[in-house]
């Protein structure tokens, strides 16, 4: 008895505690958990971390570099950022704007700038940074503007809405496919399973990217934003919930042959009771870690047909649509930092499969 | 008085081929099994890979529904019932006389569920009021030689001996009347392995359980059994009272399985010559007597005869046509 | 006993064995002295995590990655001008490859840990006779399908372009075996070579393991958890108890007269073919520790009827000296004194 009770915390953990504690062993995978969670607060408070008003145009101020804001000066901390001046490239004899070293605009925190609804409900002009004096020209455009004017910093935090929500809803709609259609063919078998096997497959075998042109096409031209913006999830998830449905029904398939669960059945337990008592819990881990690699794949599906504009079309903003802009080589050669709406894209497409590997290892119950 | 008359046992897979699953064949797992467990007897059932003793077993359980032959229960004195045609529904309420010890200590218990519900949960099931369920669980505990703070404690703090310990508090929950042990000790270290044997022999005493004990070898059996019944490729070749059956095997196949069991003796070195060839596949077995492409003994008559189970001394039964001419 | 003009081909002084874990560091071995000689059976016994597999696994450096040697030596050859420390060669070195599958054949307890599904036994069996001494293409089948014969496997001509999966678990140990003898190793280590068998094929495996020993004098290291398999095969016997090698004798020695108190309760609580009926077995009260919780003292001290509180649960026994009989036991040391 001595040895193995002798740890009586570890002993008596549940298996959630188990999961988080072998789950915080992966470096790799908590960090990541970090990186998306910070992720989605940016989401929430877009509008509050955001500058300037995404939706603003102002030719005048199109292709501005992306600009540091300097926190001292000769007189000590005085945060500000230079004013603009526009000067011809004598070589291209295009206008482009340069830093003004003599016009300095004080940053301050808690600044007021564009309106916005807070969570959609309360409405207010306050954002975390701004001028202290607002300008009518210029603003503080830390990854610079695009070609009609608009802040790119704040139309990249604006676009992780979009961008991780749609992720989070299309997961959503395919875990409930998912789960109803492989748990129907795991548990009855037979011809049921057969037919839901093949149409998984038939699903699988065509190629996405015409797939998705065919149904994006049938969107009718007059449907508003929001509407394009579910059209688009559902149009995703119709084909990741494929993915969720083998692993819920490979699932099912092992775990009826589980001891305990036969067990269970020999006690005289309800289908139902071992359903949700025995083979539900034993689940949950693994289809958490298929939904946290789901995901991505998700976001990645977004933002390519956005990018190739069969997603969603401006006015919204994501973070294919602001790719976009960056399909043109030559607009690319003057004004290279549209690319740096890439960078959310990779790190949190990364910091999702590291995320869901660690669950995947934390959540096996034989550890 | 039987607890158990299994008679005609069958439980043949079938084995499918092409696109329209047509039958090309049949895995007899389990061929015309008869055998009865009295009350309080521990029947053990014993016999290599392929040879269908699990098979017999989840049949009894009715984990799965036998092909064909009856399995008559005796759920309490003067009552039988045969359970080989029920349906799942009407299985349930019987369930809590059979109840079942699995081998693998550490894929039976619910990874997820505390010691403490897991023993509770025949209970629960069984509609057994909350109030007495905290007790009985506490009872099973000390009855299976478990300390009462195990109840809050999940099946990983646990060692091998005692995760099947948990199994048989499990399998004692509902007071069954039979239980049916799927190789118990089989997974364990030797010295734990004599704790469970000592404590099925104790909880049989206390407790006066009917045990049909499932063993691929002859070596624990001979403590736990009273009547030994062996099996070979989907039959019964041999039934007797265990003294009897160690003493004075009357089929080839014993004696093999006998000699088998490598002795705890180092001056009892080669007394026995190993038998030749390999277990039986199950689904394509040697026409006449199964065991005679292995047997010493085999004639003429093996190859095209199949010997019935018959009986050659009071309780002793063997199904070998040259049964009573074997050496001693 | 062993004559003291046989060399041992193989010897292991103080091997002490660690595993890193994420609970910290886990001694597996501790002290463990062994020596193989030619044309012997060494028997090693004891129950899970006693360190018998970790015992074989460190003398042919195929640890798990988060396992290290932190002491001790495995010597080859000792005492000759070729003798080779195999615990100084790099784990993933041409060295220690020739030796493993070379000098040292090993035996697994699942056989198909050794065989590959997508090769022919024949293949198999030809690329670890080449590998070690190319007698060419022709010759080399020649000789796949003399050791298949050799270990008993019927009809070898047609079973040599067999793959593994066609054959019964039985057939595919003789596989096992025949590839431990391709290359005419000195020495075979068989790690519970007949656990995953049955009963009967336990028995002819064992025969045949016997058989081949003899002939060849191969020194044979015998891992098993089954004191009858031990009675049956070894011609010594070291019982291992939580990494350490608690007691070692001759075999009639160990089962006529047992030192350790450890082995006479194992000794004792194997299933008896005479018993009476209904006889209960003879119990070590408790479970073996789990490796993180490693009892001070002498290991046994939880668990043994002969405890003397203390002493045996502060101070550690002096481990069996090599060659010769004797208990890590403060009884027996006493008895001696």
């Amino acid at each position: 008895m001595s040895g193995s009770l002798a740890d009586d915390k570890l002993a008596s953990a549940g298996q959630l505690r188990l999961t988080w504690l072998r789950f915080k062993r992966h470096k790799l995978a908590f960090i990541s958990l970090f990186i998306v969670a910070l992720f989605y607060s940016v989401a929430i408070f877009a509008d509050f971390l955001a500058i300037n008003d995404p939706h603003a145009v102002d030719a005048r101020r199109g292709y501005l570099p992306p600009q540091a804001i300097h926190f001292f000066d000769d007189s000590g901390f005085n945060p500000h950022v230079n004013g603009m001046k526009g000067q011809r490239d004598m070589k291209t004899f295009k206008q482009v704007y340069v830093p003004d070293p003599n016009k300095k605009l004080p940053v301050t925190l808690f600044a007021h700038g564009y309106r916005y609804e807070l969570f959609g409900l309360f409405s207010t002009d306050i954002h975390l940074i701004g001028l202290s004096t607002p300008q009518t020209l210029d603003g503080i455009y830390l990854l610079g503007t695009d070609a009609l004017g608009r802040d790119l910093f704040s139309r990249i935090l604006v676009a992780t809405r979009i961008s991780l929500s749609i992720g989070l809803v299309s997961v959503g709609l395919s875990l409930v496919l998912g789960i109803l259609l492989g748990g129907i063919s795991g548990l009855y078998g037979g011809l049921v399973d057969l037919f839901v096997q093949r149409v998984i497959e038939v699903i699988r075998s065509i190629p996405t990217i015409p797939l998705w042109m065919g149904l994006a096409a049938a969107l009718p031209n007059t449907w508003s934003v929001i509407q394009v913006y579910f059209a688009i999830t559902i149009i995703i998830s119709l084909i990741g919930w494929t993915e969720l449905a083998r692993v819920v029904r490979g699932r099912f398939l092992a775990l009826r042959e589980e001891d305990f669960v036969i067990a269970a059945e020999l006690v005289g337990a309800s289908q139902l009771r071992i359903m949700l008592r025995h083979m539900l819990p034993s689940f949950t881990s693994h289809v958490i870690a298929a939904v946290s690699l789901a995901l991505p794949a998700m976001i990645i599906s977004e933002t390519s047909l956005s990018f190739l504009g069969l997603g969603l079309r401006p006015p919204a903003i994501s973070w294919g649509i602001l790719l976009q802009d960056a399909q043109n080589v030559q607009v690319l050669a003057g004004a290279p930092w549209l690319l740096l709406a890439a960078v959310p894209v990779v790190v949190v497409i990364l910091a999702f499969n590291f995320l869901g590997d660690g669950l995947r290892d934390a959540a096996d119950p034989y550890g | 008085m039987n607890v158990l008359e299994v008679s005609g046992l069958s439980k043949h897979y079938p084995i499918v081929a092409g696109l329209m699953r047509r039958e090309v064949g049949r895995v007899r797992a389990a061929d015309d099994v008869n055998f009865v467990i009295q009350k309080g007897e521990t029947l053990a059932l014993v016999g290599e890979s392929g040879c269908g003793k699990t098979t017999v077993a989840r049949c009894i359980l009715r984990a799965q529904r036998p092909t064909a032959g009856e399995i008559r229960f005796s759920p309490a004195d003067g009552e039988t019932i045969d359970l080989a045609p029920l349906s799942r529904r009407a299985l349930r309420p019987l369930r809590r006389h059979i109840q079942m010890i699995f081998q693998d200590p550490y894929a039976s218990l619910n990874p997820r569920m505390m010691v403490g519900d897991i023993i509770a949960e025949p209970l629960v099931v069984n509609g057994i009021p909350a109030a007495q369920r905290q007790a009985r669980v506490l009872e099973l505990l000390d009855l299976v030689g478990l300390p009462a703070v195990a109840r809050l404690r999940f099946p990983h703090a646990f060692s091998g001996g005692q995760r099947q310990r948990i199994g048989i508090a499990r399998a004692l929950a509902l007071n069954p009347r039979l239980i049916v042990a799927d190789e118990p000790v089989s997974a364990l270290d030797v010295s734990v392995q004599a704790q469970i044997v000592n404590l099925l022999l104790d909880l049989q005493d206390q407790l006066g359980l009917s045990m049909l004990f499932v063993a691929h070898d002859l070596g624990v059996v001979r403590h736990v059994s009273d009547r030994v019944a062996v099996m070979y490729v989907g039959r019964i070749v041999e039934v007797a009272p265990t003294v009897e059956l160690y003493a004075t095997p009357r089929h080839p196949y014993t004696r093999a399985l006998l000699a088998a069991v490598p002795k705890s003796d180092p001056d009892a070195r080669d007394a026995a010559e190993a038998p030749r060839g390999e277990v039986a596949d199950p689904a394509n077995p040697p026409p006449g007597c199964a065991f005679h492409p292995r047997c010493p003994f085999a004639i003429d008559r093996c190859r095209v005869e199949r010997p019935e189970l018959a009986e050659i001394a009071p309780g002793h039964f063997s199904a070998c046509l040259r049964a009573t001419e074997l050496p001693v | 006993m062993v004559d003291p003009m046989n060399h041992p081909i193989v010897s292991v002084r103080d091997l002490a064995v660690e595993f890193r874990q994420h609970t910290g560091t886990v001694r597996a071995l501790e002290a463990v002295s062994l020596d193989l000689h030619p044309g012997r059976v060494l028997g090693i016994v004891g129950e899970s995590g006693c360190g018998k597999s970790v015992t074989a696994r460190a003398m042919l450096r195929i640890l798990d990655r988060n396992g290290s040697i932190v002491a001790g030596k495995v010597t080859l050859d000792p005492g000759t001008s070729h003798e080779q420390d195999l615990t100084a060669l790099a784990p993933e070195g041409s060295e220690i490859r020739s030796v493993r599958g070379g000098r040292i054949g090993l035996i697994f307890q699942e056989p198909m840990a050794a065989l590959s599904m997508q090769y022919t036994v024949g293949n198999q069996l030809m690329e670890a006779i080449r590998v070690h001494r190319d007698p060419g293409k022709e010759k080399a089948r020649e000789r796949a399908i003399a050791l298949l014969n050799e270990v008993g496997i019927p009809r070898p001509e047609t079973r040599v372009d067999a793959y593994p999966f066609q054959l019964s678990g039985g057939l595919r140990q003789r596989v096992g075996i025949a590839l431990a003898l391709a290359a005419e190793p000195d020495v075979l280590i068989a790690d519970e070579p007949t656990t995953a068998l049955d009963v009967t094929t336990q028995a002819q495996i064992l025969a045949l393991l016997r058989r081949l020993q003899r002939d060849k004098q191969i020194a044979l290291m015998l891992i098993t958890h089954d004191m009858g398999v031990i009675a049956q095969m070894a011609d010594d016997v070291a019982v291992m108890y939580l990494g350490r090698v608690i007691e070692f004798a001759p075999v009639r020695e160990l089962f006529r007269a047992p030192r350790h108190p450890y082995t006479k309760a194992l000794l004792r609580s194997v299933p008896d073919l005479d018993a009476k009926p209904r006889q209960r077995l003879a119990t070590i009260g408790g479970a073996v520790p789990q490796p993180g919780a490693r009892p001070s003292g002498c290991p046994f001290h939880p668990r043994c009827p002969d405890a003397m509180p203390g002493r045996c649960d502060t101070k550690a026994p002096a481990p069996v000296a090599p060659g010769a009989a004797g208990a890590a036991c403060f009884l027996v040391e006493d008895a001696a004194a």
